[in-house]
């Protein structure tokens, strides 16, 4: 395929007089893992935000490009649209899962719009009418698939709010691949967990992608990121320092500067810190 | 110093200047005018009441003031006693006006329109989460409908029955374009002030509503066809049975109608729950924002429970119109909406048996107390604020899954969110 799944094109986005994402470029390719890594309040959520509908930017393009052709100018679309219609998914950096349902139902919420096409459909469900009935066999046969993919099948009927915090992570994320995107959006899906969940969670994204949905991830987790990313954006103060692939933005002095000029050793959010023969070493 | 003296002394400073003017002071007409009594004894022995109540409370609570947690044995105690109540509670309902007078019947009635509106609210409010504090204006609106619609169109009952709810569903609809951006307080506030306009537009609207004056000669509904009315002959309920007139049966009539639409309000609610419609709902109740990255029109689902629920009201009101045959704007005032809410609030929110259950103590009670004169408000607030106290997430709090794999498990009240607008 020519065109890229995501071009972002000059993007701002400020809040008053704070400029946090600056005329910012990048694409993410079809297919590929695409990382997007930055010091704290580098940008990267907000981008996130403008992406997925959440914040209307300043200025710039975000154009998403579906395999039949058909584009989206996601600045322009209303937030759940572009759930829907340009088929964009997300998690968020706090989990967001309905707490008070059960993890079969968060799954089955996600699929509100295959279960549910307009009020009509929605209305004549109560009467059984309108084939409600059999869009849910095959919406909680999905889930199931879901639920088994990341090994929660057991705890179907359990709160979501009741789950460890790493399941709740997973959860999140087969929520949004309920929603069968083309561009899977996950904001910090390591942040809390443990190198074990971490090297599963690497895992499911690998699986993911090779089901051909393709992903953009914001990670701290360099482990992760260098591992299963095919192409890294580096972002600092709402500007893109480097971009390209794992072993480039490794290797380049911009990358390298910004992190450690984000100060003293001993942040617990700069995981590149802290290793001991240069701030990326970690990840090779 | 202690904390529980200390949340005791305050207490007791409260009750001081509360009952101070209230107890302390009695007034005494003479003849040559009115005298302030003084009563310190009296009001000495309220505030050492509150102060040992306070106490003995607190201590008694074995918890540090301020920290109250839901009361999960006594909810899962009413939970599984639901499985039985529910049908004790129908079978009761249905024979009721076998067993009872005409009393009993009228008091049932009440009770009953009081279960369909907090029913009809519950969806607003207990399922979407949204915050309606102006809940009467449907039911006027369907009110209104059914009496101008009956007399200007001569239109019975049951014709103007869905359309009375179509009518204020369209409010409904209308109402909550503009106002379903706002959130929490706003929204809340914003509803009130709706509930309110309707009703002053009702009093000053002269020329069609008839203002302070009401609407008189609304017509009562009829079984087929058949009237109750003592007139005899082959198109009244008595005449055609060949039974012989009385008044109960029209009472009893109506007391099935009434029935039968908080019924239906009932299953309306429950089917909903376990479609997607009523899903997204109580997503939105959970969270907005995963909402509308999971691709849910939220203003479309918000709106549709709104008027969901406006209808039901609407049902509610022509019900009203029909049964008292007048109908005036002072039976449509704020105090409404604040008993449909209490109920709905002090039920557990979500929950259908406690909503009825909750209507039941307060409106049952409220009636069987009425000896206690004005007293009868005092022990109505004690009540509200114990369970408020004892039960701070309703009678039946908790929360039904709507789908289950397996065997469904109630989730506890701790995790199910309350909604914010
Ligand atoms: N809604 C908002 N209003 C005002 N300022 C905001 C808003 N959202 C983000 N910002 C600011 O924009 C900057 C970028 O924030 P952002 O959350 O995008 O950073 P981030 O790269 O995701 O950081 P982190 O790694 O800590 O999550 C920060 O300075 C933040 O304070
Ligand atoms: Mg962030």
């Amino acid at each position: 395929m020519d065109s890229p799944l995501l071009q972002v094109t000059d993007l701002t986005m400020r809040f008053g007089g704070l400029t946090a994402v600056n005329a910012l470029s990048f694409e993410a390719r079809r297919g590929e893992i695409t990382s997007v890594i930055g010091p704290n309040g580098a940008g990267k959520t907000t981008v996130f935000n403008c992406i997925t509908g959440f914040y209307r930017p300043t200025s710039g393009g975000i154009a998403l490009t579906h395999p039949d052709g058909a584009v989206f100018q996601l600045q322009t679309l209303p937030g759940h649209r572009i759930a829907r219609r340009a088929r964009v998914a997300r998690t968020f950096q706090n989990i967001r899962l309905f707490a008070g349902m059960t993890v079969l139902e968060n799954l089955l919420v996600a699929q509100h719009n295959a279960l549910m096409p307009n009020v009509a459909s929605g209305l004549l469900a109560v009467f059984g009418l309108g084939g409600h009935g059999a869009a849910e066999v095959i919406a909680i046969d999905r889930a199931r698939g879901w639920l088994d993919r990341i090994n929660l099948l057991p705890r179907a009927d359990d709160p979501a709010g009741a789950l460890p915090y790493g399941d709740q992570r997973r959860l999140e994320i087969a929520r949004a691949m309920c929603t069968a995107p083309v561009l899977l959006c996950l904001d910090e899906p390591a942040a809390g967990l443990n190198p074990r969940e971490s090297d599963a969670l690497a895992e499911l994204l690998k699986t993911i992608q090779a089901d051909g949905c393709s992903v953009l991830l914001i990670e701290h987790d360099m482990g992760v990121v260098m591992r299963i990313s095919d192409h890294i954006v580096v972002l600092d103060h709402g500007q893109r320092i480097s971009d390209g692939d794992p072993a480039h933005v490794r290797a380049d002095p911009n990358v390298i500067a910004a992190y450690l000029g984000e100060g003293d050793e001993d942040d617990p959010d700069v995981p590149l810190a802290a290793a001991s023969d240069g701030p990326l070493a970690a990840a090779s | 110093m202690n904390p529980i003296l200390k949340d005791a002394g305050i207490s007791a400073l409260v009750a001081l200047g509360l009952f101070g003017p209230m107890i302390g002071l009695k007034t005494e007409a003479s003849a040559t005018g009115l005298f302030l009594v003084p009563r310190p004894l009296a009001l000495a022995a309220a505030v050492a009441a509150v102060f040992f109540g306070r106490l003995v409370l607190l201590t008694w609570r074995g918890r540090r003031p301020g920290r109250y947690r839901a009361n999960r044995g006594l909810s899962e105690a009413l939970k599984r006693s639901g499985r039985f109540l529910t049908p004790v509670l129908l079978a009761f309902a249905v024979v009721l006006p076998f067993i009872s007078g005409r009393y009993g019947i009228d008091l049932g009635i009440l009770v009953l329109t009081y279960v369909m509106l907090g029913w009809g609210l519950n969806i607003v409010v207990g399922l979407a989460g949204l915050l309606d504090l102006g809940y009467v204006a449907f039911y006027a609106v369907g009110a209104y409908s059914f009496a101008l619609l009956s007399q200007t169109f001569g239109l019975g009952f049951w014709t103007c029955l869905p359309l009375a709810g179509l009518f204020a569903a369209t409010w409904g609809v209308m109402l909550g374009f503009p106002v379903l951006r706002l959130r929490g307080d706003y929204l809340a506030i914003v509803t009130l002030a709706f509930g309110e306009i309707i009703r002053i537009v009702l009093l000053n609207a002269t020329s069609i509503t008839g203002g302070p004056n009401g609407i008189a000669g609304i017509p009562r509904p009829t079984l087929f066809g058949l009237q109750f009315s003592a007139a005899g002959g082959p198109d009244t309920f008595s005449g055609f049975f060949g039974l012989e007139y009385s008044p109960t049966q029209r009472v009893a009539f109506l007391y099935y109608v009434i029935l039968g639409l908080a019924l239906l309000t009932n299953w309306v609610t429950l089917r909903l729950r376990r479609v997607a419609l009523g899903r997204a709902w109580e997503a939105l109740r959970e969270d907005e924002i995963a909402c509308r990255s999971l691709g849910i029109n939220v203003t479309v689902t918000k709106l549709t429970a709104f008027a969901i629920g406006a209808a039901f009201g609407g049902f509610a009101g022509a019900f009203f119109a029909t049964r008292n045959a007048f109908i005036s704007p002072e039976s449509f005032t704020f105090i409404e909406s604040a008993i449909v809410l209490a109920i709905v609030v002090l039920g557990g929110l979500g929950s259908q048996l406690g909503t009825a259950l909750a209507a039941i103590v307060m409106i049952g009670g409220f009636e069987v107390f009425r000896d206690l004169a004005e007293y009868r408000m005092l022990l109505f607030g004690t009540a509200l604020v114990l369970i408020m106290i004892l039960r701070p997430r309703g009678l039946v709090s908790g929360r039904t899954p709507s789908v289950a794999l397996g065997r469904r498990r109630e989730i506890s009240a701790e995790l199910v969110a309350e909604g914010r607008g």
